[in-house]
């Protein structure tokens, strides 16, 4: 219960923090947008691969702005000082993961909600009956780029070149995440269902929980000075 | 401690032996031994690099040491380093406030992570016994550093800890504020809450402990209680220690 109580007060901290402040999400949902829009501008409208990348467009807007999320969560309590201030807690340090993954996962969520309406509007394209399996695909992304993403984030905190860092490292690990959340997200904006995609989104699912397990058992090492 | 949350009246407040800590091939802690007994208050002097801020991290969990052993309350640092954050607390230059955070906001938050029975009464106490309460709904970014330093004493205090940790607590402070830390930390002083300072300010240290320590390349190269202490003595004895010459007055 304790555990929960204490991931629950860092949600509540990082919201209120980023609501007041607002620069992180602004500057998320900015790049999202406009990866989505410059995009748009260098197809040629009706053409079939402007059709085919929509999928990538989507979950590069995506990606790009979910890693601004991930890189400001622990820069922001390094800047203040205030990292050692939530290790100094006798708290597991699972909760202090838990409780940065959960804000993280409801910033990039949030963004990517409004990064795939805004996709929809600019490329003209008709979710239809497929709302609930994009939605659930969203879901399983952001967990997934949250959960690697806070855990690179903690490493690159005490790090000079954090952006640098963790841009190097997080990218290319999260290449199979957005395989297969364009592949899955290509069948369900061609009118299909989430049963047609096959194993791709399997894939996701199998992400998030190898790299949730593996962030919760490594992130005592991650903080440690 | 015989049980949790008792302590035997003969167990030291602090207890570290052979304590080593390297980063990479820089030593910052080299065999420091030391014994600190419940209720006094010990200021440990230094010069920059000397180590420290490393000893204040290790009793306060926030580095492993690398060999040698470190006892807060009879509690191992690494072995039961959950036991040793509730019985610590930290005060250093940095506050561990959130700006964008209310005062009230920032203590009711550390509160909730130290499971502070009735934390926002708690909270509310000690924002007026730090003088904070007009200006508890206020943001800590919009406070002086004086009053940032004074909500981080509070925010070290939630959870009534028997050992406090103060890393250069005066460093950024006007001579006001330094004066109200000072008081401040003078009321902290009732005999069952240990302190241990770091400084590298001779009379800011000396001026509210009961034992001085200087502590120069990772070892403690004196240790001897104030009341045996000339400050002018002293002085000599520090810039001896530490290799320097006596600044002219």
């Amino acid at each position: 219960m304790a555990f929960l109580s204490q991931a629950w007060a860092i949600v509540r901290k990082d919201l209120l923090t980023e609501l007041r402040g607002a620069s992180t999400i602004v500057s998320m949902v900015l790049l999202g947008l406009l990866v989505v829009l410059v995009f748009n501008f260098g197809a040629e409208p009706g053409a079939d691969s402007a059709v085919l990348a929509r999928s990538g467009v989507l979950w590069a807007a995506f990606l790009f702005s979910g890693v601004i999320a991930v890189g400001r969560s622990f820069a922001s309590e390094k800047e203040a000082g205030c990292l050692d201030g939530l290790l100094l807690c006798p708290a597991d340090r699972g909760a202090i993961y838990l409780g940065k993954l959960i804000g993280n996962l409801i910033l990039v969520f949030a963004t990517g909600v409004v990064i795939l309406l805004f996709f929809t509007v600019v490329y003209n394209v008709g979710i239809g009956a497929g709302w609930l399996g994009l939605l659930l695909l969203l879901v399983l992304a952001s967990v997934g780029l949250s959960t690697l993403g806070t855990l690179f984030a903690a490493v690159a905190a005490g790090v000079r070149a954090r952006d640098a860092l963790l841009t190097v490292f997080i990218f290319p690990l999260l290449v199979p995440l957005v395989i297969a959340a364009a592949h899955t997200s290509t069948l369900l904006l061609a009118g299909q269902s989430l049963g047609d995609a096959g194993l791709w989104p399997w894939l996701l699912v199998v992400y998030d929980a190898v790299f949730l397990a593996v962030s919760f058992v490594v992130f005592d090492f991650v903080v440690e000075d | 401690m015989t049980a949790e949350g008792i302590e035997s009246p003969s167990e030291p407040a602090v207890l570290v032996h052979g304590l080593r800590k390297a980063y990479g091939p820089v030593e910052a802690l080299c065999g420091l031994d030391l014994r600190v007994e419940p209720g006094a208050f010990l200021t440990i002097f230094g010069p920059n690099g000397a180590g420290k801020t490393t000893l204040l991290k290790v009793l306060a969990t926030l580095t492993r040491p690398t060999e040698g052993s470190a006892l807060v309350g009879g509690k191992d640092v690494v072995r039961h380093a959950g036991a040793v954050r509730k019985r610590v607390g930290v005060i250093s230059h940095n506050t561990y406030l959130y700006p964008q955070l209310t005062a009230l906001e920032n203590l009711e938050f550390y509160a909730r992570m130290y499971r502070v029975s009735a934390g926002r009464e708690r909270a509310l106490a000690l924002l007026t016994k730090m003088d904070l309460g007009r200006r508890m709904h206020d943001r800590v970014g919009t406070y002086s550093r004086g009053m940032q330093q004074r909500l981080s004493v509070a925010r070290a205090l939630l959870h009534d800890p028997k050992l406090l940790l103060l890393d250069e607590p005066y460093t950024g402070l006007d001579q006001h504020a330094c004066r109200v830390l000072a008081d401040v930390l003078e009321g902290l002083r009732d005999g069952i809450r240990t302190v241990i300072m770091t400084t590298h300010n001779l009379q800011e240290g000396l001026a509210g402990c009961d034992r001085a320590a200087i502590l120069v390349e990772g070892r403690l190269v004196f240790d001897q209680e104030v009341t045996n202490i000339d400050a002018s003595g002293f002085q000599h004895t520090y810039f001896s220690c530490v290799h320097a010459e006596v600044p002219r007055a």
